[in-house]
């Protein structure tokens, strides 16, 4: 019986020859990753294990994102745990402020992951990095705990959904509008306990940057993971990202797929999430003229370089509407320098915007931007969840980079071909790595 | 999960509880776990902390727990005393995250369905039967498969990993 990709790579880690839907496995594990909110838990579960070392030092990635910098007294004690731990355990991959990145932009950017691996996050969003053909997957603390201790993971086998990706996204239209239409189509439980395999011809199309923003949302259809195919744009990226050989999984002719989506990219509109779910879906069209009080751009969905170029080209030579709050978060430290160096920032400022130092601050409603009563955002995040950014009682719609860019300038959501005329989109694209190393 | 069987009354819920409501994020700067219980399913029901007793058992309908990886919300439902959580189905990372820290779960779409707040339910994990006291029907859960059962009888993962772990190293001395 044929196999999907995902369970290949899962098969791959179990040392068997084949895994079919519904089994349960353990599989061994190329990665385990945590964050300043997850680990803590994760940490205080490894040391109830009562092992004396982690199962590999450089394979086990923790990050300061979500309270970080810190944010108040009870979040500097939990940075500080995390941080504890990775010396007292050696960890490789730890990364402090100044040197951190929201952890789905940063863990890539590292080379930590690459086509073939297999891979926890204590963190749901952790489906990101099936945009390089990887198996990675959002779990929970004591999964990362016991993970960290053992490098093995149960799992069951997943199903699969094949969404066929034709045509190229036209105008301002990028991989947030393909993934949000995905998820209005599927629904927020439409992939429960199965994979999102994308494939078809437009996925050429696709940069790196958007594959990761459309894996990065996988989970907001309830997916295990989503998974894209290695082609020329992934072996251009994993070579300027690492040195580390890997292995491109392809799915058998013959794999199982429960069920098919088509979407031609050519035919979308930019799109956005009404609150309050990812899934209540519409086209820019059915939403303009709704007032917002704040634009949030970045993420680790949406704050990549291509992202701020995007927002850049459309704020470029305009103001933030009056009364508007725009914040711009790059996702990595090195986003954030290469947006320096190329004007954007310099953009932005002058603007109206502000421009925050990588952290997931307003994205969970933590801190830097957080909604008050009755206030309605655009974000380019990926949840809007009641209360997700804020006061129960805020509102969230989720969008691209270029309708947030709008919405800031225009003061409620707007086409933004009505503020700025789409170039061609490999304006916004830099060929093989999303950001120029500089050696100086 | 060491008790077998739980009754309680029934707090009711509809489709898609996401864990911003079950545990919103302003309150992760913690993982106290009383801390996080006082502000369970806060933004939903904010008086479900308050009145919430020992043994009480929450029913909801599709994708429960769908959302972030948050294990708070598993861990304040349980540090709450809920005693179980019926749903038509569970967001799959909620799903495993319960398993592994002993949160028993089950999925049952018709029950699920049936029973309304504040009716008495009684559970048997064993054999997957749900009792709705209040009303007199009954209803038959999926009970786990044997590698979860495994995982539920040693406690949880971190006690399954505990014995993993300790064998490994036995067969590394062997040789
Ligand atoms: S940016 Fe938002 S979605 Fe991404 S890891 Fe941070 S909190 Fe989670």
């Amino acid at each position: 019986m044929g196999m999907t990709m995902t369970q290949k790579i899962l098969a791959a880690h179990t040392g068997m020859e084949t895994v079919a839907e519904g089994q349960l496995v353990e599989a061994r594990l190329d990665l385990v990753l945590g964050n300043d909110i997850t680990a803590p838990v994760a940490i205080d579960e490894f040391e109830k294990i009562g092992a004396a070392a982690v199962f590999d030092r450089s394979k086990i990635a923790l990050v300061p994102d979500h309270f970080a910098p810190n944010k108040d007294i009870k979040a500097a004690s939990q940075c500080k745990r995390m941080r504890e731990f990775a010396r007292a355990m050696n960890i490789e991959h730890y990364f402090e402020v100044g040197e951190m990145g929201i952890e789905h932009a940063l863990i890539p950017e590292k080379g930590l992951v690459l086509p073939g691996d297999a891979v926890i996050g204590a963190d749901s969003h952790t489906c990101t990095y099936g945009a390089v053909g990887a198996f990675s997957t959002g779990v929970g603390s004591t999964d990362m705990a016991a993970g960290m201790a053992s490098g093995t993971a149960w799992f069951k086998v997943p199903g699969a959904i094949r969404v066929t990706l034709t045509g190229e996204p036209r105008g301002w239209v990028s991989g947030k509008d393909v993934v949000l239409h995905l998820i209005g189509a599927i629904g927020v439980d439409g992939a429960l306990y199965r994979s999102l395999e994308f494939t078809g011809a437009g996925i050429a199309s696709l940069s790196m940057d958007e594959r990761f923003t459309i894996a990065n949302m996988a989970i907001e259809a309830g997916a295990k993971n989503g998974i894209f195919p290695v082609d020329d744009t992934t072996k251009a990226w994993a070579a300027s990202v690492s040195g580390r050989s890997y292995t491109s999984y392809q799915p058998d002719d013959d794999a199982i797929y429960g069920s098919e989506v088509v979407i031609d990219m050519s035919s979308l509109e930019p799109t956005v999430a009404a609150p309050n779910l990812p899934s209540n879906t519409r086209a820019i069209s059915e939403a303009t003229g709704v007032r917002i009080d704040q634009s949030v751009i970045g993420s680790c969905t949406n704050g990549r370089i291509e992202d701020l170029r995007v927002a850049a080209s459309i704020m470029r030579g305009h103001k933030v509407a009056k009364g508007v709050r725009c914040i711009v978060f790059p996702a990595t430290q090195m986003i954030y320098l290469q947006a320096v160096r190329e004007g954007l920032v310099e953009i932005f400022v002058e603007a109206g915007a502000a421009v925050s130092t990588p952290t997931c601050g307003p994205c969970l409603g933590g801190h830097s931007g957080v909604l008050a009563e009755g206030e309605v955002a655009v974000a380019t995040t990926n949840r809007n969840f009641t209360g997700r950014m804020g006061h129960v009682g805020s509102k969230v719609y989720l969008a691209s980079p270029a309708v947030a860019a709008a919405a800031a300038i225009a003061g409620e959501l707007v086409d933004p071909s009505a503020i700025a005329a789409a170039p061609p989109r490999e304006r916004f694209r830099q060929p093989g790595t999303n950001v120029q190393r500089r050696t100086e | 999960m060491s008790a077998t069987t739980a009754s309680g009354r029934v707090f009711k819920y509809g489709r898609d509880i996401d864990t911003d409501v079950i545990i919103p994020a302003r309150y992760l700067n913690t993982a106290v776990h009383a801390e996080l219980a006082e502000h369970c399913m806060e933004d939903l029901d904010a008086s479900f902390a308050s009145t919430v007793q020992p043994g009480d058992v929450i029913v909801a309908l599709e994708n429960f727990g769908c959302g972030s990886s948050r294990e708070h919300a598993p861990i304040a439902i349980k540090a709450s005393g809920v005693s179980c959580v019926i749903a038509a189905s569970f967001a799959r990372i909620f799903y495993r995250n319960a398993i592994n820290i002993g949160l028993p779960i089950l999925e049952c779409p018709e029950a699920a369905l049936a029973i309304e707040s504040g009716d008495k339910v009684s559970v048997d994990f064993s054999t997957g039967i749900i009792v709705n006291d209040t009303k007199g029907s009954s209803y038959q859960a999926q009970t786990f498969p044997p590698f979860m059962q495994r995982l539920i009888d040693a406690g949880g993962l971190i006690e399954y990993t505990k014995r993993v772990l300790a064998r490994n190293n036995a067969k590394d001395t062997e040789r």
